[in-house]
């Protein structure tokens, strides 16, 4: 069997991934959910109907083009760790984590797809792109649907759509997705109405990982919530223009404060890298919301020489199984706390205090 | 009054949503409703509240019925109550009515519009096609419009007549 670990790039050649708006865009996704005809729902079936899914699915996606250099396993085969640093990846949900026998999962190389087998529904397969690119996402994601269609009978209803597990996912089954770094709005405090208006359009805004999750580090996943009665392009283009605004709300946040309250700005960016140069133990929690902060510096310009990727690299080999795999002892929660900081404090070695005012004169 | 999720502390947040012509209500305690999430009423949507609650009220079986069970899987509207999820595709057939209310909340239509798979897609056309004629023939017949109607139902009968799956 293939160690997922080594199968996947390491995490300083994931974090090089660049798309369009990346410093506030970290990531796009497109989801489609699809259900097999003839067969109960994942949740509803029983083992051996589950595996049969399984074992007819999983050849078919490997069979695609786009998975021609990919890692298909049966979610048994994994253990709770490569689990774990597949939810760290954003490459599986964490439902899917929590799944055994007749699950399964098919991701290649590039992290630009990943597919869930026996999910909450058959298959739910992803398109992810680095930065702000929905629309490519989405072809991505349809050009493949196009395909497994041809080798799959999917559950399709000329009224209602393609028929999913859940009421909510049915009709287009889509679900298009962006994970957003906001720490202008959360500092300035306009975070909160802005979720509001946006999820009075009918959009859903949720945390790092997904439904129920708090939003760590300022990160925020924005997607539609509605599935029926609206095209996928519709629903795409719907996002793509809120996502703009939000850009452009998040941009201006962070002007305004530097013109009216550098101070503040200065006193979080300072503070995060003097704790994180200098901590001897360090919880996963603090460590993102205040790499979230270094984050704001670099893109403010206080950290010159210092690359966005170096702070993104240590948001993901900081999280719990992203440190784990690099020990070989099992580790307790207090012991990965201070290998943490040692690892956070030993790559912020280079990296000099943060300037008083940005170096380019005022940030952009 | 009692909060409508664990049915046991007083109920003090209250919600109303008017979606399309229906109106939902909803009674919580201040536990649930900060478990569910709700700290400003308006920001909120209630299709996903709705599924482990007002499901149960959208499917319950018309007064005395005997419980429906879905023909292929055996789900049950008592299993919908318990998981917001259906057994197995056909169930959409077999709850259809109960879903249709449930449906309207929580999406923008109750049709689907948009992909459909390659090989129904042509006949998913002529369905559309179809409908709208017979609706224009109804209409003809209705302006006492004979001339119009017969075109119409010619229209159709070609449509018909011929394969199908062909469109246009």
């Amino acid at each position: 069997m293939k160690d997922i670990h080594q199968f996947l790039c390491s995490p300083a050649d994931s974090t090089h991934r660049h798309g369009p708006h990346d410093r506030i865009v970290m990531s796009s996704r497109v989801r489609l959910a699809r259900n097999l005809r003839d067969h109960a729902f994942p949740g509803w079936a029983k083992k051996p109907e589950r595996v049969k899914v399984l074992e007819t699915i999983l050849p078919a996606v490997v069979a695609m083009p786009e998975m021609a250099d990919s890692f298909a396993e049966a979610m048994d085969n994994l253990t709770a760790l490569d689990k774990q640093l597949l939810v760290e990846r954003h490459l599986i949900s964490r439902e899917h984590a929590a799944k055994n026998v007749g699950s399964g999962l098919v991701v290649n190389r590039a992290e630009t797809f990943s597919v869930m087998i026996n999910e909450e529904d058959h298959l739910r397969m992803q398109a992810l792109r680095p930065g702000f690119q929905t629309r490519e996402a989405w072809q991505a994601v349809d050009k493949l649907d196009s395909a497994l269609e041809k080798k799959l009978n999917f559950a399709f209803d000329n009224e209602l759509g393609y028929l999913t597990a859940c009421p909510t996912n049915l009709g287009t089954g889509i679900r298009v997705s962006a994970m957003l770094h906001l720490p202008g709005l959360v500092l300035a405090e306009q975070i909160n109405p802005i979720i509001q208006s946006v999820n009075k359009l009918g959009l859903a805004v949720r945390g790092l990982y997904g439904e129920g999750t708090e939003a760590l580090g300022n990160v925020f996943q924005v997607s539609n919530q509605m599935t029926l009665g609206e095209s996928e392009t519709v629903i795409v283009e719907r996002l793509e223009k809120v996502l703009a605004q939000i850009i452009e709300h998040e941009e201006n946040a962070r002007q305004t404060l530097m013109e009216k309250k550098p101070k503040v700005v200065f006193n979080h960016i300072g503070r995060a890298y003097g704790i994180l140069a200098n901590a001897h133990s360090i919880s996963s929690k603090e460590t993102m919301n205040l790499l979230s902060l270094l984050r704001l510096g670099v893109d403010m310009e206080l950290f010159p020489g210092t690359q966005r990727s170096l702070v993104d690299e240590l948001f993901l080999v900081t999280q719990p199984a992203h440190l784990q795999k690099q020990v070989s002892d099992k580790l307790s929660a207090e012991e990965r706390d201070l290998i943490r900081a040692d690892m956070v404090r030993e790559r912020l070695k280079n990296v000099n205090r943060p300037l008083v005012k940005p170096a380019g004169g005022t940030a952009n | 009054m009692q909060c409508c999720v664990c049915k046991e502390k007083p109920a003090t947040v209250h919600l109303t949503q008017i979606v399309g012509e229906k109106m939902q209500k909803l009674d919580l305690c201040e536990e649930c409703a900060k478990a569910k999430g709700i700290n400003d009423p308006t920001s909120f949507a209630m299709a996903d509240l709705m599924l482990g609650l007002g499901a149960s009220q959208e499917l319950d079986p018309s007064a005395g019925a005997v419980e429906v069970k879905c023909a292929r899987c055996g789900f049950s509207q008592a299993d919908f109550k318990k998981s917001g999820r259906l057994g197995c595709p056909e169930c959409y057939r077999t709850f259809a009515e109960g879903l249709a209310g449930l449906l309207k909340t929580m999406h923008k239509g109750v049709r689907h519009i948009g992909k459909a798979p390659e090989a129904l897609r042509a006949t998913r056309e002529t369905v559309d096609r179809l409908k709208s004629l017979q609706k224009k023939l109804a209409k003809a017949i209705g302006e006492e419009d004979y001339e119009t109607a017969a075109a119409v139902r010619d229209e159709i009968k070609s449509m018909t007549g011929a394969a199908p799956a062909k469109s246009r």
